[in-house]
């Protein structure tokens, strides 16, 4: 650049458009050149190589031609589709098998049928318990999380502003989003059947669940509750309105979109969650719809992500055992219901959205 | 009384002046919601210290029985005559796939998040960033699931490459007498980062989207290009929200449970050779060992849970000190 002189051109040199491509194109060709004269062999190697020249060359270039600055702006821009790169490849190919080997095991029969009396290595039964004892724990932690979670907000937002009472609940409230789900298990195993003395049940696994999603509730709804406007408040409070109809009436209504947004990801969160219902629930092989069953015989529920831990380690690592076919197809079936959740969530947010 | 007193305030006739005309008046009603939400909120307190003093209170009796220091022994035999048991490996090994996890999920989730946000068509971006969030959803078995069957197998190859041209390192050499299956701490890390990508890269994706608008295009105007702009626009703006979400991710990585369990192989070894087998997290041994355990076992799980709630509360609370000193420059 600085070689530039004024009057000559006020634009620098640039690269044309087709550059980076030329330098993939000039680096493979070396690649494979250097591959064929030297003894480096190998697909890792090819790859790296590959990738340093094409930096290195481009950088060059750029360097030469378009100077540092641009040269650094080139690099950096590179390590940005990189990164994308490196990172949508994993997960897209996560999607595509859990879809691609969970598909053939999914079926009306594995849908609607228990593990009851069925062979666990053998073929056949299904995860309709599972899904049963999924959406039951998931729905009653969500029914407690959800109304305790908003009235929390409320609190945090309409009445505690900036009072000390409330910054301490706020403060641990970011404590709480990072409590490990297997904490939150380990504690409800502690109070609910240690020194309690409950047996397993699925409402044991919906009060670790009830931890998780708490907070995650909490903070979505604070968040909308702080983009009500002002303006709404005072003129209900203009019209003699009492605050608590103000709130209910006026400012959860105008909020309401948001909230049950943040409500239905809290779910979907909680509905994939495996290590506290391995601790808390147990399994079972029957279809059991009573998830309040701690009273003295034990009568535990299952769930998807227990079943897909179940049926893997039934499977010990076969993959053409029936049992790692269903460990598939449960794991399609749950991230179905969580995308689903999630889908709803999103439309929900949307629609609302656009009608402000 | 004092709920009755308000009553008939409120319920005095017209004629008479309001009692109050200074604010709005506090009615019954005003108390009773007020004071629910207010147990609503104390709740979190009550939860919070309720994990603490239980886990405490449940694993003092392990601690007790524990004939060696709880904090240096390596091994996990609660139920051996002379019970014997440390969280060193647990730690240890907690610590190596976290980082590893960070070191490979951070770089990237700042990449993703800039890609979406400055270098990606927009009609693109939206899309993108839908893929993203939705992957932070998928549940975190089935990336157990795909690593220990998918990833750990064609993961030898780059075991072996690692080790041969960056053995001299130390952590990435592979001794030969090691049995070659990837139960490794380094697939576990991959797992972890894997898992944590989403997580952390939404958060970013938020946080650069709120970057003034005037202060990129300032940047921009001034001739700036698009690295330069990013440098002195996005990411001082963005760094405090970056790091935040990026602790986040550790915290959900150091709690993992069964994506890990699936791979580590529960050795309690004590090394750095991150691409053997070997490894055992706090998470992984509670989810191996509960089934089988003694009362005597499950209390000593307790006390390993609760020395994972100190660390991921450490852990939070330097996110949090971060955040909120952002917030007091501000």
């Amino acid at each position: 650049m600085s070689t530039t002189v004024a009057g000559v051109s006020l634009r620098g040199q640039k690269l044309p458009s087709w550059a980076p491509i030329g330098c993939a194109v000039l680096a493979a060709l070396l690649t494979l050149a250097i591959f064929a004269v030297s003894s480096v062999s190998g697909h890792a190697e090819f790859g790296v190589l590959l990738v340093s020249l094409f930096i290195v060359i481009q950088t060059a270039a750029s360097f030469f031609v378009e100077g540092r600055r641009q040269a650094k702006n080139r690099l950096f821009t590179t390590f940005v589709y990189g990164a994308f790169l490196a990172a949508m490849v994993p997960l897209v190919f996560i999607l595509e098998t859990v879809v691609s080997k969970g598909i053939g095991g999914i079926s009306g029969g594995f849908l609607s049928h228990s593990m009851f009396l069925i062979d666990p290595s053998g073929k056949g039964g299904g995860a309709y318990h599972a899904i049963v004892g999924t959406l039951e724990q998931g729905l009653i932690a969500g029914l407690i999380a959800a109304p305790l979670g908003i009235l929390a907000a409320i609190y945090l937002v309409e009445y505690g502003r900036r009072a000390p009472f409330a910054r301490v609940i706020s403060f641990f409230v970011d404590i709480m989003v990072g409590v490990p789900s297997i904490v939150a298990g380990l504690f409800v195993y502690a109070l609910w059947i240690l020194v309690l003395g409950f047996q397993k049940s699925g409402f044991a696994g919906s009060l670790a669940l009830f931890i998780i999603m708490m907070p995650l509730v909490i903070r979505s709804t604070e968040e909308m509750l702080r983009l009500v406007p002002a303006e709404l408040r005072e003129a209900s409070y203009a019209l003699g309105i009492p605050k608590w109809k103000t709130i209910l009436r006026i400012v959860l209504p105008s909020a309401i979109g948001g909230i049950v947004t943040g409500v239905m990801l809290g779910l979907a969160r909680i509905m994939g969650e495996t290590a506290p219902l391995l601790l808390l629930v147990g399994g079972n092989s029957k279809i059991n719809f009573n998830p309040f069953s701690f009273g003295s015989t034990p009568n535990p529920q299952m769930s998807l992500p227990t079943y897909i831990n179940e049926q893997f380690g039934i499977a010990t690592g076969n993959p053409d055992a029936p049992a790692f076919h269903r460990a598939w197809a449960a794991a399609l079936t749950l991230i179905v219901i969580v995308m689903l959740l999630n889908g709803v969530a999103r439309l929900i947010a949307h629609l609302t959205r656009a009608r402000a | 009384m004092p709920d009755l007193e308000t009553a008939t305030a409120v319920a005095t006739p017209p004629d008479k002046a309001p009692s109050s005309i200074t604010g709005p008046a506090v009615r019954p009603g005003d108390r009773v919601f007020r004071g629910t939400a207010i147990a609503a909120g104390s709740l979190v307190l009550l939860v919070m210290a309720g994990i603490a003093g239980f886990l405490i209170y449940k694993a003092i009796p392990a601690l007790d029985k524990d004939t060696t220091n709880f904090f240096t022994t390596q091994v996990w035999q609660p139920d051996a005559v002379k019970p014997t048991f440390g969280i060193a490996a647990l730690l240890m090994h907690t610590m190596i796939t976290g980082l590893l996890a960070m070191t490979l999920a951070v770089p990237i989730s700042i990449g993703i998040a800039l890609f979406i946000n400055f270098y990606a068509h927009r009609r693109l971006a939206s899309g993108l960033g839908y893929i993203v969030d939705l992957l932070a959803a998928v549940p975190s078995i089935v990336y157990g699931l795909f690593g220990i069957t998918i990833l750990a197998p064609h993961l030898h190859g780059l075991v072996d490459w690692l080790s041969k041209y960056f053995g001299w390192t130390g952590f990435l050499h592979y001794r030969p007498d090691n049995i070659p299956n990837s139960h490794s701490d380094l697939t576990g890390g991959i797992v972890l980062a894997i898992m944590i990508l989403p997580i952390i890269s939404s958060l970013s994706r938020e946080v650069f989207r709120q970057v003034p608008r005037d202060q990129i295009e300032a940047s921009l105007a001034l001739g700036a290009t698009r690295w330069e702009m990013i440098r002195t626009a996005v990411l001082p703006y963005g760094r405090s929200g970056v790091v935040s979400a990026s602790i986040l991710g550790l915290g959900r990585a150091l709690g993992e449970t069964l994506a890990v369990a699936y791979i580590l192989s529960s050795t309690t070894d004590l090394n750095f050779h991150i691409t053997e087998t070997g490894g055992i997290t706090f998470a992984s041994n509670i989810a191996n060992k509960y089934n089988e355990a003694s009362p005597l076992g499950i209390n000593a799980l307790i006390a390993s849970g609760l020395c994972l709630f100190v660390i991921t509360l450490v852990v939070n609370l330097v996110a949090q000190s971060i955040v909120r000193r952002k917030a007091g420059e501000a």
